[in-house]
């Protein structure tokens, strides 16, 4: 019997679209049933979002004071005995996700599959391995329970708004930990769209110069109401915050409209954007590796360039 | 204190990796192999920690075929006090990983184990995590910031929303971001000295790692090619091009 147990992402009380994505990924699977587990010291309003999520069989919800943050340690254990009668656990391949499946994994003794691209069969799935250079076809044992993580730029998110699954509170009897304690979240506030949903992404890199310079970024974004996103080299040097980051070990993501500016293309940042509808390249140096991916390519002063794309438009 | 390091050789991080035409892997004849980058990082933090007396000994850990010897000859170069070898001809998946670690976890009793938050070869992001689990201790994985003090690690994770700070009491597993440190180079002098640090070799088989629970990997494939773009000249047309395309 194959029956999906989607751990759900939240923060302040709102569900991650990261969630639909990871049921996107259960749909594909064709189950019988695909629920929700919410965990969280106040799960009511994060489970009525989750209940309107199309293909979501029931929610399912962990109310608990030591859920009010997503430490791994403490949620583990309460996935691992709700996963009891589930053939496959997904989450989402973002850092809670990863922070999580694996320690669920490793409690029930079996493998996981991180990051699935797509879904071959009820155990056959593809994943990107060497920076996303080569794609794995893996098996896993049909006799045991399937962890995995879904790359969510692979997949779109689960239509919100028709359904309404029953929401049931799950009483999981389980001794936690106090050994992990959460003492602070420090979040870049932004007004702007959300780098990992966004349908429209501009990045910076180390040609942008300085904090200072970044502004250009920032601005031309907003005129064209786009999440900015920045390079490894540009988050190094100071320029933006780490969250900003896009590839291998930063955001992956697959926005419709990706521009890529003074970013020379470096294999671990091609592998943050390879999914991505159009990418646009605008860099000094027409040899830039940036420009073997790009559709579109321009070669130029970014600085010259930003100012006359604002008048263009 | 204790550290152990997990320290995996990989491809080198700036090779273009060739999927082979038969599918059956990737060419690794031939090719640049180095430490895995999140591994000198946690081998840095670990010989920081020694530098500042939090720890007094770095055992750094290998697991792979006989010829990782000079891989582990590195890491001792770059500081560590010892090197533990499991030799074993089979790829280790994250799973098994993590058991091998649990048993020298046991043997050697560390404060401390830091690993890379994921090797730059299978992409898995799962041992740290994994281990902590069957271990039944804290996990700091992405870390960027760590500060051990009174029998606690109070440490910076990197998460996608922002930097989230946590306190993990020891033995604990931490696994590092790219913004932790700056791995040292290893001087001449070093590798000289290297030579004579003590590496001990065990045989995977002789530990008694649980089996089972592996992934089949059938088939290897190329990532689809993006069609070849087009260069445009100037901004006007840049913007024209997104506006047809219904992009703007």
């Amino acid at each position: 019997m194959t029956k999906i147990l989607v751990i759900a992402e939240h923060l302040d009380g709102k569900l991650n679209p990261s969630t639909a994505r990871a049921v996107s990924a259960a749909a594909a699977v064709k189950p019988e049933a695909i629920d929700v587990l919410v965990l969280a010291d106040n799960a009511d309003a994060i489970a009525a979002e989750a209940a309107k999520i199309e293909g979501v069989t029931r929610v399912l919800t962990a109310n608990r004071t030591e859920n009010a943050h997503a430490l791994a340690a403490v949620l583990a254990p309460q996935v691992a005995k709700a996963a009891a009668g589930y053939s496959h656990v997904f989450a989402p391949s973002t850092t809670f996700g990863k922070d999580l499946g694996p320690r669920v994994a490793a409690l029930l003794g079996v493998p996981q599959v991180s990051d699935v691209m797509t879904v071959e069969g009820s155990h056959t799935f593809k994943r990107p391995v060497y920076a996303g250079n080569a794609i794995v076809t893996v098996e896993a044992d049909p006799a045991l329970p399937v962890v995995a993580t879904i790359r969510t730029a692979s997949w779109p998110a689960a239509a919100i708004g028709a359904n309404s699954a029953p929401v049931e509170a799950l009483g999981l009897d389980v001794a936690l930990p106090s050994h992990t304690r959460f003492v602070e979240l420090k979040q870049g506030k932004s007004d702007r769209p959300d780098l990992q949903s966004a349908s429209k992404v501009v990045s910076g890199g180390r040609g942008v110069g300085s904090k200072e310079n970044f502004e250009i970024i920032y601005k031309f974004a907003d005129r064209i109401g786009a999440a900015v996103g920045a390079s490894r080299a540009a988050v190094d040097a100071g320029y933006v915050p780490n969250e900003m980051q896009v590839g291998q070990t930063g955001k992956i993501i697959a926005p419709e409209l990706y521009m890529a500016i003074g970013i020379s293309g470096a294999i671990q940042h091609l592998t943050g954007i390879k999914d991505a509808g159009t990418i646009v390249a605008i860099n000094k140096d027409a040899e830039a590796p940036i420009f073997e991916v790009a559709d579109i390519g321009l070669v130029g002063d970014l600085f010259k360039i930003i100012p006359e794309l604002e008048s263009a438009l | 204190m204790k550290i152990l390091v997990g320290y995996k050789r990989v491809v080198d991080y700036n090779v273009r990796i060739q999927v082979k035409p038969d599918g059956t892997g990737v060419v690794t004849e031939g090719v640049k192999l180095s430490a895995n980058p999140f591994d000198d990082i946690a081998l840095e933090e670990a010989l920081r920690l020694r530098e500042k007396g939090v720890a007094e000994e770095v055992v750094i850990v290998g697991i792979g075929p006989a010829d990782l010897t000079a891989h582990l000859r590195n890491g001792l170069a770059m500081g560590a006090n010892r090197a533990i070898h499991v030799t074993t001809a089979e790829a280790i998946q994250p799973l098994t990983a993590a058991r091998t670690f649990l048993k020298l976890v046991e043997k050697e009793q560390p404060g401390l184990v830091i690993l890379g938050k994921q090797a730059i070869d299978d992409d898995a992001n799962q041992t740290g995590q994994m281990l902590a689990a069957l271990w039944d201790r804290p996990q700091a994985t992405f870390a960027s910031k760590v500060e051990i003090a009174e029998g606690k690690a109070t440490v910076t994770r990197e998460v996608d929303a922002g930097l989230e700070t946590i306190e993990a009491e020891l033995p604990a597993v931490i696994t590092t971001d790219l913004r932790l440190n700056e791995p040292r180079f290893i001087k001449l002098p070093d590798i000289m000295k290297a030579k004579s640090k003590p590496i001990e070799v065990i045989e995977f088989a002789s530990l008694g790692v649980e089996a089972g629970g592996h992934l089949k990997t059938t088939h290897y494939a190329a990532p689809p090619k993006r069609s070849k773009g087009v260069m445009v000249n100037d901004a006007a047309e840049l913007v024209a091009t997104l506006k047809q395309k219904g992009l703007l």
